[in-house]
């Protein structure tokens, strides 16, 4: 593509890609470098983007390696294994018995959502806000992680699964 | 799940992923599973939670300015050549301006190497001078009739110059009168021709002595006459002619 394209199409995408590098970072001067340097890096490979693809994935995908790659990304991929596929560590029949996240949301209470959310690994963070929060597809999810199509299926549920728990921890006295 | 549903399956049918044949079959199976139904249920709050995470981080409106000033470079590729273009025309009216100086100097140059050659043609010639006399009554009339205008030749006398004689010289196919004065060991041409239009292109209007290897050259106009002092002289010496032609001729 004409780099004189990726200015109005990529600009669009700004702020919902800075809100999901602070997600993935975790602070604000990380993810103002994060944001810039996948702007910086996506101009320079756009020559090699199809038009008529998925902008939005290729992006997000270039911001997420770029944070693997970066200190706070490597630092989060040593404790938080982004991309362990391991499931043995989540016990889905534990979800059920409580429903913690109910009760946070007819409290309307976001902020023990938001600090859930923050206790997650990256990688649990990283899919569950392109899923929910992006709304994309499993298919543009799969291309964003580099993964096929059927791991994000099985990897958003075990997200899911570690959300809940930790809303369940979060709020382990309001615990249905 | 007790009843077999994947979990994963559920929430895949939340989030639009199952084909419509398989939503229909989720949808059957959850009329008649309370535990499925409450799943989605769940699901379905986690969503509206989620919702909290979106938008949550605002970037800093001058850091989006920063980043779409950086990756706007590209497109105003037409942007730079604009600043470029006051440089680029200023190249190109240097270029010019040179190019008109250098054609200047060369066409000055030929104007120059015409007389110079006159100079140094006569110098070797058997005949130097058509006219053999060092005084100026005489040669002036000489030159009557063989030139289309007059002039008047300087008293050299009690100079140090030294009029030698004269001859009639040929520029631009005009004809003109050549002085020949001595100076010392020197002999210095002073060369008259009425203004002509390639004369006045190819010589400044005037110009004080100059060096051109190996003479020294100066040249003026007055009205209509065309006036060049030629020879091996040095600056002083020249300038002094000039100065004494110029007197003689106002």
């Amino acid at each position: 593509m004409d780099p004189a394209n990726f200015e109005p199409m990529a600009m669009p995408l700004f702020d919902q890609l800075y809100n999901f590098a602070h997600w993935l970072t975790g602070n604000g001067v990380d993810a103002d470098d994060l944001v810039q340097e996948t702007y910086a890096r996506a101009l320079r490979g756009f020559g090699s983007f199809e038009a008529g693809t998925n902008l939005r994935a290729w992006m997000y995908r270039i911001l997420r390696n770029t944070f693997l790659t970066s200190r706070s990304g490597l630092a989060a991929q040593k404790t938080m294994n982004l991309d362990d596929d391991d499931a043995g560590a989540v016990q889905e029949w534990t979800v059920h018995a409580v429903t913690p996240e109910r009760l946070m949301l007819q409290q309307e209470n976001r902020q023990l959502m938001l600090d859930a959310l923050e206790s997650l690994s990256a990688g649990d963070r990283e899919i569950l806000l392109l899923c929910e929060v992006e709304e994309m597809s499993y298919r543009e999810i799969a291309q964003v992680l580099a993964v096929p199509a059927g791991t994000v299926m099985s990897r958003l549920s075990r997200a899911r699964t570690r959300l809940r728990q930790a809303l369940s921890a979060t709020a382990p006295g309001k615990a249905v | 799940m007790a009843c077999g549903q994947q979990p994963a399956r559920l929430a895949a049918y939340m989030d639009g992923e199952l084909t419509a044949a398989e939503a229909q079959g989720v949808e059957e199976h959850v009329r008649g599973c309370s535990e499925c139904a409450l799943e989605i249920a769940a699901l379905a709050r986690l969503r509206r939670g989620l919702l909290a995470a979106r938008g949550r981080y605002l970037p800093d409106p001058a850091l989006k300015k920063r980043i779409q000033q950086q990756i706007a470079k590209p497109t105003r590729r037409t942007g730079v050549w604009l600043w470029l273009m006051p440089a680029t025309v200023g190249l190109a009216v240097v270029a010019v301006l040179l190019a008109m100086v250098w054609t200047q100097r060369s066409v000055s140059s030929q104007g120059f190497g015409e007389v110079a050659d006159l100079h140094v043609s006569d110098l070797a010639s058997a005949n130097p001078v058509d006219v053999v006399s060092t005084d100026r009554h005489t040669v002036k009339p000489w030159f009557a009739g063989r030139i289309p205008f007059t002039f008047n030749v300087p008293e050299f006398g009690g100079s140090e110059y030294t009029l030698m004689g004269g001859r009639v010289a040929y520029l631009d196919q005009q004809p003109g009168a050549q002085l020949i004065v001595g100076l010392r060991q020197h002999k210095i041409s002073v060369l008259i021709f009425r203004e002509t239009a390639e004369m006045a292109r190819v010589f400044p209007a005037a110009v004080t002595v100059r060096q051109r290897d190996p003479f020294n050259v100066a040249t003026w106009q007055t009205g209509e006459l065309r006036f060049v002092v030629i020879g091996d002289a040095d600056a002083a010496g020249i300038e002094k002619l000039v100065g004494m032609m110029k007197q003689a001729n106002p």
